[in-house]
């Protein structure tokens, strides 16, 4: 029997070692999908342009602008000059962030009374204008701070933040997990619907079928080398997230690999029940693109968090895979917990593995029939 | 034990209403070429399914190679080759790769796997591309290869499924000559086809429709039954 397995997997690694395309799927994409996400996707700006419409024009409205410049986070685009161009700014989308400093600036600040300055943000790209504003008012607080340091109230609270497991807010630190979620997902899950797929198209599995081999043996033999491949590529992005974007692994390794291996063989049953129900390689691309790969990415809580989505969307998210998966490895790898932590998420995992499991067997038994 | 290398008696598969197979009955003798003929949607491959074992029957009963197609389906598909229209061999892999992966999956050891690939080779004289990969083959290099690798755990009976699909007459003739080499050395054959002139080379022929065999002879005495010159008319006379 053994024999006759290695036979399948010699064939199988043929098959990926020949294709570039595979090769590119497997190798290629697991790389730049983290440097993409390392160096594009970032919450984090510097040099956003600012626009200052400053009506007042007095020295302490200067410093107020200086201020906001020394921290490095904003430049000063255009000084505007009427309420006119502050509008065509924003439509042409030349002005993302203006500042409307009143012409009273000063002198109602040295009266003592309270004034108002207005940020005005293009709120069509809401998270850019978000982090935006928030700088800026923070910024602006500064400046009262150190300036008009007479508090006419003495009791103050001060905040102070620390931000734990990742004191920096690296986006690195929630992309790395993320990523091997979705690689893991796409090698196995996408990639073996696809192969299984392709011998459907060209016949080659009704021989494997009238042959004398088991059918669990067919599909062994097929994941096996995805599975041994997307391992592979889940060290490749914890090693690229470690030394490139400095992602650290707090826990305990053999977990966090125990746990990728539970999610491997999920998505392993996955694709194999996507390509019990596909006829082509086609067919089987679209269902794993829209059933696997959409819901993973957005409904995981990998870009958006699910706290903050409909109660149907968490429901949805609540039964993918990926959603307890990239939990799990978030506290292994960035806090550091140990198994009694992530129990719950590891037995949610263990029954969805084994549900899948069952199911693929059975579709694989009636289509038989 | 039966002396015949297929029977089966009323052989029937229903898919809910549909009666896709009714309670079909024949034999084909031990090195026997048999045609299997009916147009699309007669219900062949279905028959052609329960007989390989890819599929179980509602009712009847049947023997293939001596074992039972209900309960011992495993056995049956150790003894016998299939080779279906689309050809089934990896394009991507290498001729000699292809033999070896066909050959690994029946259970040949390397001694055995090493002397049916030289056989092979050397049979369909394809030792010069032996390394090439079997995508960039002629379609009737393919057809060969494809019944020798069909072949490789020398099966006592080889099932056809269509297998000159899309291929010239001249290719086709040349096909026909190894299936009758085949036959001479024992092996029985099954072979499903829409080719007329096809069913001319068989030594009987039964002929499909809607479900139900309705004609089972030689050639020569079909023609006689039905008053025809050719196969071609024997057909159109029962399938209309």
């Amino acid at each position: 029997m053994f024999k006759v397995f290695k036979a399948f997997v010699q064939k199988e690694l043929y098959h990926i070692l020949r294709d570039k395309r595979t090769l590119l799927i497997l190798f290629g994409m697991p790389i730049a999908q983290v440097l993409i996400f390392g160096y594009a996707v970032t919450n984090e700006f510097r040099d956003a342009y600012l626009d200052v419409y400053d009506q007042a024009g007095d020295y302490l409205s200067q410093e107020l602008v200086q201020h906001l410049q020394s921290s490095g986070h904003f430049k000063v685009n255009q000084m505007i000059r009427s309420e006119q161009q502050l509008e065509d700014g924003f439509k042409a989308g030349t002005t993302k962030l203006a500042i409307v400093i009143p012409s009273d600036f000063a002198s109602e600040l040295s009266e003592g009374t309270s004034v108002t300055v207005q940020l005005l943000a293009d709120g069509s790209d809401p998270n850019n204008a978000n982090t935006l504003v928030q700088y800026a008012s923070t910024m602006i607080g500064s400046f009262q701070q150190e300036r008009l340091a007479q508090p006419t109230n003495p009791y103050q609270i001060d905040v102070q933040t620390r931000m734990l497991y990742n004191p920096q807010l690296e986006s690195a630190h929630n992309f790395v997990p993320g990523t091997i979620a979705l690689i893991l997902l796409i090698i196995s899950a996408m990639m073996t619907s696809l192969t299984i797929a392709r011998e459907k198209e060209l016949g080659t599995m009704e021989i494997l079928l009238v042959s004398p081999l088991p059918p669990l043996l067919i599909i062994l033999g097929k994941v096996t080398p995805y599975a041994a491949l997307s391992f592979i590529d889940a060290l490749l992005v914890l090693i690229l997230g470690y030394f490139v974007f400095d992602v650290p692994i707090v826990g305990n390794l053999a977990l966090l690999l125990g746990v990728c291996f539970l999610y491997v063989v999920a998505a392993l049953a996955l694709g194999t029940l996507i390509s019990t129900v596909s006829k082509t390689q086609q067919d089987a691309m679209l269902r794993s693109l829209m059933g696997l790969m959409m819901p993973s990415m957005l409904l995981s809580g990998f870009i958006f968090p699910l706290a903050s989505m409909p109660k149907v969307l968490q429901v949805l998210g609540a039964i993918i895979p990926a959603t307890y998966f990239i939990e799990i490895l978030k506290g292994v790898m960035l806090r550091g917990v140990g198994f009694h932590l992530v129990v719950w998420e590891v037995l949610i995992l263990v029954g969805m593995t084994i549900f899948l499991l069952f199911m693929t067997y059975r579709n694989f038994k009636i289509r038989l029939e | 034990m039966t002396e015949h290398a297929i029977e089966v008696t009323g052989l029937t598969k229903r898919f809910g209403d549909f009666t896709a197979v009714d309670a079909i009955s024949f034999h084909v003798s031990k090195g026997e070429i048999f045609g299997f003929l009916g147009a699309n949607g007669a219900g062949k491959t279905t028959a052609m399914r329960m007989l390989i074992g890819l599929s179980k029957p509602t009712e009847g009963d049947g023997f293939v190679a001596g074992y039972n197609i209900r309960t011992e389906a495993e056995q049956i598909k150790k003894g016998i080759g299939y080779m279906s229209q689309k050809f089934s061999l990896y394009n991507d892999l290498t001729v000699k790769e292809n033999i070896r992966f066909y050959g690994g999956i029946y259970g040949l050891s390397k001694k055995q796997i090493a002397e049916k690939t030289a056989e092979i080779l050397e049979e369909l004289d394809l030792l010069e591309v032996a390394k090439k990969t079997v995508g960039a083959l002629p379609l009737g290099w393919k057809q060969r290869l494809s019944f020798a690798v069909s072949m490789v755990h020398d099966p006592d009976i080889v099932f056809l499924d269509e297998p000159t699909g899309g291929v010239d007459p001249y290719v086709r003739r040349q096909f026909w000559e190894t299936i009758y080499q085949q036959a001479d050395a024992g092996r029985t054959i099954f072979v499903t086809t829409h080719y007329m002139d096809e069913a001319e080379y068989c030594d009987r022929v039964s002929i499909m429709v809607a479900g139900s065999i309705e004609a089972l002879d030689t050639p020569k005495e079909l023609k006689k039954q039905f008053a025809s010159t050719t196969m071609d008319d024997v057909f159109l006379k029962l399938a209309r």
